[in-house]
């Protein structure tokens, strides 16, 4: 049976390898760069107004996304055999920097997130976000899926770790993007529906032991999120603006560069976590569904290059990063819509800020290996 | 990895992630339907509600306060004008040492400890962007120097305001009143929105009683303003409607010259157009400079005038009450022949004082020994006391008061200024509500000469002698002549009401005009030092009681002390073919009123007819 005929994006199976274009050749995926630069140059058109008209701030993040393409194009020459070897040794290093990250931050005065290495700060907690998925992948893979009892204890303690470590910083964003991506590694390895719901329900009853655990600024975005109203000028500001950012925009918006709420700035943040609430101020409904279209998009190709991969740990790791980046643009329109809880989450590709986008593009480089390396095998 | 040696079902692990795949794609599009749903919501359903907020949040109406209207005598010369006052004013956002500036600004010019206080407590309310002043109303050297050095006091400005100044000072202070921050209380009477953005009030004066005409309708700007608060563009702007101008029927000059007249003793004069109603003088003596008010008196310098034995603050002229004395007469006079008690040919004999039939009581004439065989003309012109007990007691309380009632004694004669007093009419009913006492006909007999509890204003007088002058027509006294436009130049007049006493028979009037021209023209007459060749006066004198003489004792000027001396009175108008000016005058404490008030009354006059202006009033060349 054709996988292809009833992937979800209903694209047509790949040709074989001597028929594949130019971009075929040096391992990109047309249809999923292509969504990605329609992203890109969009987000570029809404910053310009988010970040006040400045040019410079748009020059900076367009060299940050022409950055991250190249950080894409590499990995995409990497084969996935090569990435699946690296796996257990990128996590490896990953937790090591984490927990190097720690001791400096206890020695230090607070929360620290960052090495500096001269030329740099490198954040490992970016390079985790890779390296998590990579290594559950890896582990599972190596066994009949899908997983048992046993495997699925030690993928979990495997995630855990480097998810505490990075709660810890602290940075709730990552972490719940990290958790996440090593649980869709887990759900696509095929463990079995009941024990999903087993997890959800302990994760549920779990919910007053994280709040233990929580700092008070994490508690009080929670407490603001169930009732923004009670603090309208401290904590829950952010939230009732964009809100009125994005619901005075209505079916067409107030028109680019014309949004009062973020050109005049009452909505905070305007051009990093709460730019959706730009694009629905001033693109108005219409614009909203432009964007939710194009990621959409973007999502439903990755899965379908994620089914099309031969190998388990390529699929793993390829239906695992694409859902990641929906969960990034979830958690992040969620939040800016008041649906969510304020955490920390660029809306992907949109945003203004680097370390993210670069870590972004390279998991789309790794798909793109995936899809563009494979063998052919005749069915 | 390769080393495993359990089975793998490849197929069936790859049909197993498809279906995993397809499971997260439905996902996928079930949450993002999610967030279609709450854009539907946020965006559609209830894009009204946000669309009030965003606006609420970015718009900000700034009011306009509209210019005050100008106030000028009849003769054009100001009286209150809108003076540029320059504040130091401080933008602490650009101001990189605050302390240090106000140090230097301390060296400069002088901060005063109540300055900085005003500072720092207007600092923590405002935005850092906003304009706090430092130091107001500098004077122009302060302001020069300043400029000088400006250089070295980056975020420091001069601005500059309209502040409301008096050029005549004391000589319009009761009639002009003054200008002050508006109170809580002066809130509560005002449409506050039109207040908005307006520094100042109308508190007493013209400038209390036109305040609706002299303050204008505020204008609005819409602005846009940012999260800060700062204003970003104007949107919208209702330009304000300056105030208009007053126009007064006063002259400055003929005030001055009433007021020189008045001497340094206490008093009163009120001159009026008896063929208008137009108050030319409103004078009471001693005024205040009402220039201090505008900014805010001191507190010691308004205790200083709230305790000053010759009362500054209060207008004699419609506030002050005094028993009219002899000034009545006429009026008596009128009534008696109206009532028609007082054939012509008839005469009363006065033997020096009166008793009612069956008491003892002596009523005493002011002149001892009595003016013997008296007619309603001699009696006006001698001011003979006896005639007028007898004709008081024949015409008896009730009527007497309905008489006087139509000249508005016990009445507010309708000024267009704020506190008129409206003295005392003696009526049973008054006294019953009073006193809850019955009347006696003793107290009708004084009544007949203006004492007892008999108390009348000298703007009460001088129209009530306005109306004799011209035959009956009661003008309502007016202050202000004419509104201005100052923008179209338009000029609306502004009669007061008329009403016209009723006669039987008009002729009454010229025999009570001729009784009071034989006041001044008779050989006899009380007030015939006024007499001149240059035109001809009515008037009457009067003198009222301060202080009871007891049955017997002989009142001596000499022994009383001034305080307790009598006041003098004089009511007049002139010329007496052509009345174009009546007055009313009371010396406080001045004795006998032919002697202190008909000379006062004669230089008002004398100012008026010949033009005898000797200078301009202080400040009226500005």
């Amino acid at each position: 049976m054709n996988p292809a005929s009833r992937s979800p994006s209903g694209l047509p199976a790949s040709e074989p390898a001597r028929h594949r274009g130019l971009l075929a050749r040096i391992h990109l995926d047309l249809p999923l760069l292509t969504g990605l630069l329609l992203l890109s140059c969009y987000g570029l058109v809404i910053l310009y107004s988010a970040s006040g008209q400045d040019l410079h701030q748009v020059e900076k993040q367009a060299l940050r996304l022409l950055i991250a393409f190249g950080a894409m194009f590499f990995l995409a020459q990497i084969p996935p055999q090569t990435l699946r070897r690296w796996s257990p040794w990128l996590y490896g290093i990953g937790v090591s920097l984490l927990i190097a990250v720690l001791v400096m931050g206890v020695m230090g005065k607070g929360a620290q997130r960052w090495l500096d290495l001269g030329f740099m700060r490198f954040q490992p907690s970016e390079l985790v976000k890779l390296a998590a998925p990579m290594m559950l992948a890896w582990f599972l893979s190596s066994k009949p899926l899908p997983p048992n009892w046993k495997q699925i204890m030690v993928s979990l303690v495997l995630l855990a770790i480097p998810v505490l470590l990075i709660a810890k910083q602290p940075d709730l964003g990552t972490a719940i993007l990290v958790a996440s991506s090593g649980l869709f590694v887990l759900f696509l390895a095929g463990i079995s529906w009941r024990l999903i719901i087993g997890l959800g329900l302990l994760a549920t009853a779990a919910a007053p032991a994280i709040w233990y655990l929580m700092h008070d600024y994490q508690r009080r975005r929670v407490l603001t999120f169930l009732n923004p109203e009670s603090d309208p000028l401290g904590a829950g500001y952010h939230i009732i603006q964009s809100k009125i950012a994005i619901g005075s925009g209505g079916l067409y918006g107030k028109g680019w560069l014309n949004g009062t709420q973020s050109q005049l700035e009452f909505l905070p943040e305007r051009h990093t976590d709460f730019i959706f609430a730009v694009l629905g101020e001033e693109f108005g409904f219409i614009g909203v569904l432009v964007l939710l279209t194009i990621f959409l998009f973007i999502i439903l190709r990755g899965l379908y290059m994620a089914s099309q991969a031969q190998d388990s740990y390529s699929r793993l790791l390829a239906g695992a990063l694409v859902l990641v980046f929906f969960v990034y643009l979830f958690v992040n329109m969620g939040m800016v819509s008041g649906i969510l809880p304020v955490v920390g989450v660029p809306l992907p590709m949109v945003s203004y800020g680097g370390t993210s986008l670069v870590t972004l593009m390279a998991g789309f480089g790794m798909l793109m290996s995936i899809h563009t390396h494979r063998k052919l095998v005749p069915k | 990895m390769s080393g495993n040696l359990e089975f793998k079902n490849y197929q069936q692990e790859g049909r197993l992630f498809t279906h995993r795949a397809i499971t997260a794609g439905l996902f996928v599009i079930v949450l993002l339907g999610g967030i279609v749903g709450r854009m539907i919501y946020l965006q559609i359903i209830d894009h009204e509600h946000f669309t009030t907020l965003a606006q609420d949040n970015r718009v900000k109406l700034i009011p306009l306060p509209p210019t005050r209207g100008l106030i000028y005598d009849r003769q054009n010369r100001p009286l209150a004008l809108n003076r540029p006052a320059f504040n130091l004013e401080i933008v602490p956002e650009l101001v990189p040492d605050i302390e240090r500036t106000l140090e230097d600004l301390d060296v400069l010019l002088g901060i005063s400890e109540q300055d900085r206080e005003r500072f720092h407590r207007l600092r923590r309310q405002k935005r850092h962007f906003e304009s706090i002043p430092i130091k107001l109303d500098i004077t122009q050297e302060e302001a020069a120097l300043f400029a000088v050095n400006r250089h070295k006091f980056p975020g420091v400005s001069i601005k500059a305001r309209l502040t409301r100044t008096y050029p005549m000072k004391e000589i319009m202070a009761h009639v002009v009143g003054y200008v002050g921050r508006i109170s809580l209380k002066d809130l509560k009477t005002i449409d506050a929105s039109n207040y908005a953005g307006t520094t100042y009030i109308g508190k007493t004066g013209v400038e209390r009683s036109y305040e609706n005409t002299l303050h204008g309708q505020v204008g609005m700007q819409e602005v846009e303003v940012n999260a800060l608060g700062k204003a970003v563009r104007v949107l919208q702007e209702t330009p304000p409607q300056p105030g208009r101008s007053l126009r007064l029927h006063v002259d400055a000059a003929l005030q001055k010259v009433a007021l020189d007249a008045l001497g340094d003793v206490n008093g009163a004069v009120v001159a009026i157009d008896p063929r208008n109603g137009g108050i030319l003088a409103l004078a009471s003596k001693p005024g205040y400079d009402t220039n201090p008010f505008v900014e805010g008196i001191s507190s010691k310098a308004y205790k200083a005038l709230q305790t000053d034995p010759n009362k500054p603050l209060y207008n004699r002229a419609v506030q002050g009450t005094y028993p009219p004395g002899s000034t009545i007469k006429p009026f008596m006079g009128l009534a008696g022949l109206e009532l028609g008690l007082l054939d012509l040919k008839e005469k009363k004999y006065c033997p020096g004082f009166f008793q009612l039939p069956g008491h003892d009581h002596k009523y005493r004439d002011w002149k001892k020994g009595g003016h013997g065989p008296m007619d309603v003309d001699a009696a006006i012109t001698q001011s003979c006391d006896v005639f007028f007990y007898e004709l008081a007691h024949e015409i008896g309380i009730d009527k007497l008061q309905q008489y006087l009632k139509q000249f508005r004694f016990g009445e507010k004669t309708g000024i267009d200024l704020v506190g008129e007093r409206k003295g005392i009419r003696p009526s049973r009913e008054w006294k019953r509500r009073r006193y809850k006492q019955v009347w006696f006909p003793g107290e009708t007999v004084i009544i007949g000469i203006g004492q007892g509890a008999f108390q009348a204003t000298p703007l009460q007088l001088a129209a009530a002698t306005a109306a004799i002058a011209n035959g009956g027509h009661y003008h309502e006294p007016r202050l202000v002549a004419e509104v201005l436009d100052e923008t179209t130049g338009e000029a609306t007049p502004q009669p007061g009401k008329t009403h016209d006493i009723p006669v039987r028979n008009p002729s009454d009037w010229d025999k009570i005009r001729d009784a009071m021209v034989h006041v001044v023209e008779g050989p006899r007459g009380t007030a015939r030092r006024i007499k001149n060749e240059h035109y001809r006066i009515a008037g009457k004198t009067g003198t009222a009681q301060v202080f009871s003489v007891a049955q017997d004792a002989e009142y001596d000027e000499e022994t009383v002390a001034e305080k307790m001396r009598d006041h003098a009175l004089f009511i007049a108008y002139a010329p007496v073919e052509d009345p174009q000016i009546a007055v009313a005058v009371i010396v406080e404490n001045g004795g006998h009123g032919g002697a202190t008030a008909a000379p006062v009354a004669k230089k008002v006059m004398d100012a008026w007819l010949l033009g005898t202006t000797p200078t301009e009033p202080e400040g009226a060349s500005q």
